[in-house]
């Protein structure tokens, strides 16, 4: 019998450097628009939208600031909110670490939501309604969702399945997607956002989450998210990390 | 009206209300009950966007009325498992009561469980395809089943109306019944003991959610016990002080003193074993537990109005004060002890469950997080009064048409009745 392990092909992950992002607030767009996020109803407050990328800002002494984009964390070896939904429309899937969202088999308990440290779920308190000419626009690789479901980022796992299919149409292995890239990945301008396989060593995303400058947001709930941050600015790290800034000597700016 | 109208239903030889006067004592909760129905039907067709819930406080006063009721309705096993397990005669004189008692606060959680998910009509989903390792899976499962099992046990007592047993064969439905009573008292307690269990393991299992997160003991968390042990503490308390609620409205004795005080010692040796489990979970939680999640327990009181008087209420006050006049004799001998302190220990539960709930949700969990608050809407509100009108209106209109007190007849023969009953 094949062990859940053998089943492992990738675990993707991000690497979000908060010295470049500039707030700009393209990858909430694109995100928006590429997985049919629905444009907020008029009663909707910060706190009952749907944005499954939203930018915190954040601010230090002396007016500074600086921006931090906050998705599903995508939890690996303690996944908070995939254990408590009592009928399974929370899954790790093995092959690519990503926590994917069922909406069709939600129930709409909204447990997940409360156990996930990081509020990155998001609850359908309205009909999703597109006015105009909008539904036109709708992305045909993405269901939309219903009212009294949960959703959330799950990577664009739609653009791996995609990814994974031009890759076989080239006679490559078919559980191998080497040009997937997120919605909010490839919209950013700054070049935030690093993409890729946590699991290679070789690659750029797995460089990065090692580098001191990297950690992960409640790195002591030992969630194992695969998203990490990293900043060369102590005051950033002191405000958003729980881990203490790196000793190496450095003068950081 | 006339006066005697439903006389042929009310049990025989016991004097109830003109039936002017239960009507008029009906009036504003049949009323309260409309417009909790109206408020529900309102969430059920327009979604949840009625309430005040929110992604970040996605749980609120429902969630907190669903744990507070079932804990509450835990009289009605408990009482069961002491009366036909434990063989506590005494009991039988409040057993009827307390199944009434439970099936309104299991049926109203239900019905308030059902207008709280977003989709309930999916309900089903969690028994075709469930994830095992959930514990709402589990208090989903137990509730059901438990809801089921209390409906039996009412059923024999509604079969016992005194118009309803004139018909053979539901007077022989209700004997037979009657006769499985042990097995569904066996099979309550069991399902009870899970459930009860798996609503404190709800929180304890959330990780991201220090405030809320125990250590395991073998698979459960540790308030999956505590749970347990608080609903079977406040349970008798439960019984007892709806008991005296139904004594004082009705005009007349409904239990000997020594059931009273039975359920009084009963519940204050469960709450003393439980303020004890409490107090050392509190200990282990805030010198163990939450350091190793990297958080200091100072943090969690940190925040108005959630200091550390809400720890002090919660194991002292409404604990460890009720459990010692429960567990005295001489206290619970004297009435203005006893029932005071059942109210206190019922008080205390629903204070930890409303800790578990909010307190849980309101705090930070993120370094850049701000402290929560959340005042629930009209609806929410109205929706958990129907839950309570529904309640007094079903327990009255038992009261009035069943034998709920078997005592209250020779009760009732042993004294000269002075004055008519005010309500039932």
């Amino acid at each position: 019998m094949k062990s859940p392990e053998s089943n492992v092909r990738a675990r993707y992950g991000m690497v979000v450097d908060l010295d470049r992002c500039n707030g700009c607030g393209a990858c909430v767009v694109a995100c928006a628009v590429e997985n049919n996020v629905p444009p907020a109803n008029g009663r909707a407050t910060e706190r009952t939208g749907i944005s499954w990328l939203n930018v915190q800002r954040l601010e230090g002494a002396g007016g500074r600031a600086a921006f931090l984009p906050m998705m599903c964390q995508q939890c690996d070896t303690r996944t908070p909110c995939a254990s408590v939904c009592p009928q399974n429309a929370v899954e790790l899937d093995r092959s690519s670490g990503i926590v994917g969202q069922v909406p069709v088999r939600c129930l709409g308990c909204r447990y997940c939501m409360v156990a996930c440290p990081y509020h990155a779920r998001y609850f359908n308190w309205w009909d999703p309604q597109w006015p105009g000419t909008i539904a036109e626009t709708l992305n045909p690789a993405v269901s939309t969702r219903t009212r009294g479901v949960v959703e959330k980022c799950n990577f664009c796992i739609q653009r791996l399945q995609a990814a994974r299919t031009r890759h076989a149409a080239t006679g490559g292995d078919p559980a191998v997607a080497p040009d997937y890239t997120p919605a909010c990945v490839e919209a950013c301008p700054a070049g935030a956002l690093v993409f890729g396989d946590l699991g290679d060593p070789q690659s750029e995303v797995s460089q990065l989450a090692q580098s001191p400058e990297s950690f992960r947001l409640l790195e002591r709930l030992g969630t194992g998210a695969k998203v990490h941050y990293r900043t060369r600015r102590p005051w950033v790290r002191q405000a958003v990390a729980d881990a203490p800034a790196p000793t190496d000597g450095r003068t950081h700016v | 009206m006339s006066e005697r109208l439903d006389e042929g239903l009310t049990p025989r030889g016991l004097p109830r209300a003109p039936l002017r006067r239960f009507v008029l004592w009906l009036v504003p909760w049949t009323a309260l009950l409309g417009v909790g129905l109206y408020a529900g039907y309102r969430c059920l067709a327009y979604g949840l966007n009625e309430t005040n819930l929110d992604n970040r406080f996605a749980f609120g006063l429902w969630i907190y009325l669903d744990l507070t009721v079932i804990a509450l309705g835990a009289g009605a096993f408990f009482t069961g498992l002491l009366l036909y397990v434990l063989r506590k005669r005494e009991l039988k004189a409040v057993i009827n009561s307390a199944v009434v008692l439970g099936f309104i606060c299991y049926s109203g959680a239900v019905a308030i469980l059902m207008i709280d998910v977003g989709q309930p009509l999916r309900a089903w989903f969690t028994f075709w395809h469930p994830n095992v390792h959930s514990m709402l899976t589990e208090v989903t499962f137990c509730l059901t089943c438990y809801l089921v099992v209390l409906a039996f046990e009412y059923l024999p007592i509604v079969l016992r109306n005194r118009k309803l047993s004139r018909l053979p064969s539901l007077l022989l439905f209700e004997h037979q019944l009657h006769k499985l009573m042990v097995v569904f008292a066996l099979v309550g307690a069991f399902l009870s003991f899970f459930h009860q269990g798996s609503l404190g393991g709800l929180y304890g299992v959330l990780q991201g959610r220090p405030f809320a997160f125990r250590e395991a003991l073998a698979v459960w968390p540790s308030t999956f016990f505590l749970f347990i042990l608080s609903a079977a503490a406040a349970g008798p308390s439960f019984v007892l002080a709806t008991t005296w609620i139904a004594s004082k409205l009705s005009s007349r004795a409904l239990v000997r003193p020594e059931v009273y005080e039975l359920l009084g010692r009963v519940s204050g040796r469960l709450l003393v074993l439980y303020v004890l489990l409490k107090s050392v979970d509190t200990l282990v939680w805030l010198n163990h537990t939450s350091p190793q999640l990297g958080i200091h327990p100072a943090r969690f009181y940190a925040f108005d109005p959630f200091g550390t008087w809400v720890l002090f209420a919660e194991i002292v006050a409404l604990g460890l004060l009720p459990a010692l006049v429960l567990t005295s004799a001489r206290w619970r001998r004297d009435p203005r002890f006893l029932v005071p302190a059942a109210f206190l220990a019922c008080a205390g539960v629903a204070l930890n469950r409303f800790i578990m709930t909010v307190q849980t949700l309101a705090l930070p969990t993120l370094p850049f997080d701000p402290f929560l608050t959340y005042l629930p809407s009209w609806q929410e509100t109205m929706s958990f009064l129907g839950v309570v009108a529904y309640g007094v209106v079903l327990y009255s209109l038992s009261f009035r048409y069943l034998n709920l007190f078997p005592q209250e007849r020779e009760l009732l023969a042993s004294e000269e009745v002075t004055h008519v009953p005010l309500v039932a």
